[in-house]
């Protein structure tokens, strides 16, 4: 499917999720949920990523804050493409999509969605953008966890 | 005055910075409004700078050989420059690494000194971090108060709310001159008198007017003056703390060891030296002080009034374009300072901020304390455009042109 999207369709994928969000909400019972809050020094994102998991297999996840529509549009993604998988699973996922915004060699089926964010490279201020939810998820599964401001 | 419009030829005084040079981003002309961050630096300075680690590399403080001598007689002439540049005495000066340092100097030196838990500090909502912090840390340390000024409904700062918000127990009043948001500009002289009536003492940020307009500290009367080289044209790491002598005497160093003391015992006996020897502790940024003062010397020679007159009209060249176009929310209309303030609506300030780089346009967004975000901006977040005298109207039209269709902000990343 990756393949054939046109730049029409993977604004339209940006937008959708920036604009309306799946995952972005604190949840109700936040107290079952490991959190890490995310604020970037280089820019005004400020997410806080929430995970709940079961024996390394991740139950939920989402996220809340302010954050710009690239920072909000891909830990969006992201939040649908990790879960019901285990740690493993994501971790994949997740090098994958570093992968291609580092301008690595990357699998576009494994980012499906994901791939609308492959253009990041050329503007180099919105790396932290589109990876600060990923890093969030990634320390969160790594067992770091931090409520406050990160330093 | 008249000398004005043949004097400041901007397309002439363009060529003396090299970042105005045939420089690009994303492919289109570079056009900087960050100049509220940092501004650019003229060859002159650059070269200022140079001078020191290609003619006169040595250390200040103690010259026993001819080189040495220069450089100490070099650090003395920035500082009596410095002191012409804001009226002040050369024994008022004293070179801190920028305004945080200045503030930090003053908030640590004084402050922690002589606040007691009876004791007020009063802020506004709209300072600085580096205005609000420093006193967070003597509130934490002294258990004074801090309590915070109210902005009319504009966001500015009026010299009657200073009245009313003062009391007997205000020690110190910190204010920004210009503030680095909204560029309101405070009536220093006024709320002088005001401060000075109630027996406090009133510390002023300048990193954003000193640059801007000619500033007289015996006129306005403020105790304490901040500011940062690198943005007025100075190289970063080199700043101003001005203070009224007998003040600076009454405040702590807040770093000690070589270049502070006159001397000292190992049974703890210390004599510092006076100000403002006393707060230069440590080997200076050197070459940062031949920059300031190749700045001061470029400034001057463009008229500090001629360039506050230009800014004025660039700013209301701006706003009255900017007006025209119905995407565009302006928060600061009336302000003073060369600092615009904008959203386009619907747009996430960092987005647009981004759809500005792709057209090769430097702006900064920014988020704001909750204070002000919602008593005024009604928003989480603006892009902030901010000019010097080195911009253009035609930079402007630029701006406009991308405003207009700032709504498609995704273009930015799809280009």
């Amino acid at each position: 499917m990756p393949t054939l999207l046109n730049p029409i369709m993977m604004r339209e994928i940006i937008m959708d999720h920036y604009n309306n969000p799946n995952n972005k909400i604190t949840p109700t019972n936040v107290d079952e949920y490991k959190t890490i809050r995310m604020d970037s020094t280089s820019c005004i994102d400020d997410i806080t990523i929430y995970l709940k998991a079961k024996n390394n297999l991740i139950e939920d996840v989402k996220f809340d804050g302010v954050a710009c529509t690239i920072c909000t549009s891909s830990t969006d993604i992201m939040c649908d493409l990790v879960k019901g998988k285990n740690f493993d699973e994501a971790n994949k996922i997740i090098n994958e999509y570093f992968n291609m915004i580092y301008e690595k060699p990357y699998d576009e089926e494994t980012l499906d969605e994901a791939v609308v964010f492959q253009n990041t490279y050329k503007q180099a201020a919105r790396i932290k953008c589109a990876t600060l939810g990923w890093n969030g998820l990634k320390e969160l599964m790594n067992g770091d966890e931090k409520d406050g401001k990160k330093d | 005055m008249g000398a004005y419009k043949d004097m400041f030829d901007v397309y002439k005084i363009r060529q003396d910075f090299p970042m105005l040079e045939n420089k690009t981003q994303q492919g289109h002309s570079l056009i900087y409004f960050d100049s509220a961050a940092t501004t650019f630096k003229p060859y002159s300075v650059i070269k200022g700078g140079d001078e020191y680690y290609l003619n006169e590399n040595a250390n200040s403080h103690r010259g026993d050989y001819d080189l040495a001598f220069k450089v100490d007689q070099k650090v003395d002439e920035v500082r009596t420059k410095v002191a012409k540049f804001i009226n002040a005495n050369k024994e008022e000066v004293v070179f801190t690494s920028g305004t945080s340092m200045s503030i930090n100097q003053v908030a640590f030196g004084y402050g922690m000194k002589n606040m007691t838990e009876n004791d007020e500090i009063l802020l506004t909502e709209a300072e600085h971090a580096s205005n609000v912090l420093p006193w967070f840390k003597v509130k934490e340390m002294t258990h004074c108060k801090i309590n915070y000024i109210p902005l009319n409904k504009e966001g500015r700062l009026t010299v009657e709310a200073v009245k009313s918000a003062i009391t007997k127990n205000t020690k110190i009043v910190a204010l920004a001159q210009i503030t680095n948001v909204l560029a309101f500009l405070a009536d220093i002289k006024e709320i002088a008198k005001v401060v000075h009536e109630h027996g406090a003492i009133l510390v002023v940020d300048g990193a954003q007017s000193v640059p801007h307009m000619k500033i007289d500290v015996k006129d306005l009367d403020c105790d304490f003056l901040s500011f940062s080289a690198h943005k007025m044209c100075g190289p970063t790491g080199i700043g101003v703390l001005y203070g009224k002598y007998d003040l600076l005497r009454k405040t702590d160093p807040f770093m000690s060891g070589g270049g502070n003391n006159a001397r000292f015992d190992m049974c703890g006996n210390v004599a510092f030296l006076e100000p403002p020897a006393k707060f230069e502790a440590g080997t200076m940024n050197l070459a940062g002080i031949y920059g300031l003062g190749a700045a001061i010397d470029y400034l001057n020679n463009l008229g500090m009034e001629n360039i506050e007159k230009y800014e004025a009209e660039l700013r209301k060249y701006a706003i009255n374009k900017l007006k025209t176009l119905q995407n565009v929310i302006i928060y600061n209309e009336n302000a003073e300072g060369s600092i615009i303030t904008i959203n386009v609506k619907d747009v996430f300030a960092q987005d647009e901020a981004s759809y500005l780089n792709s057209k090769g346009i430097c702006v900064r967004s920014g988020e704001h304390c909750a204070k002000i975000l919602h008593e005024f901006l009604h928003t989480v977040a603006t892009v902030r455009i901010s000019f010097y005298f080195y911009n253009t109207k035609e930079e402007i039209d630029s701006l406009y042109e991308a405003l207009k269709t700032g709504g498609d902000f995704l273009d930015a990343y799809f280009a």
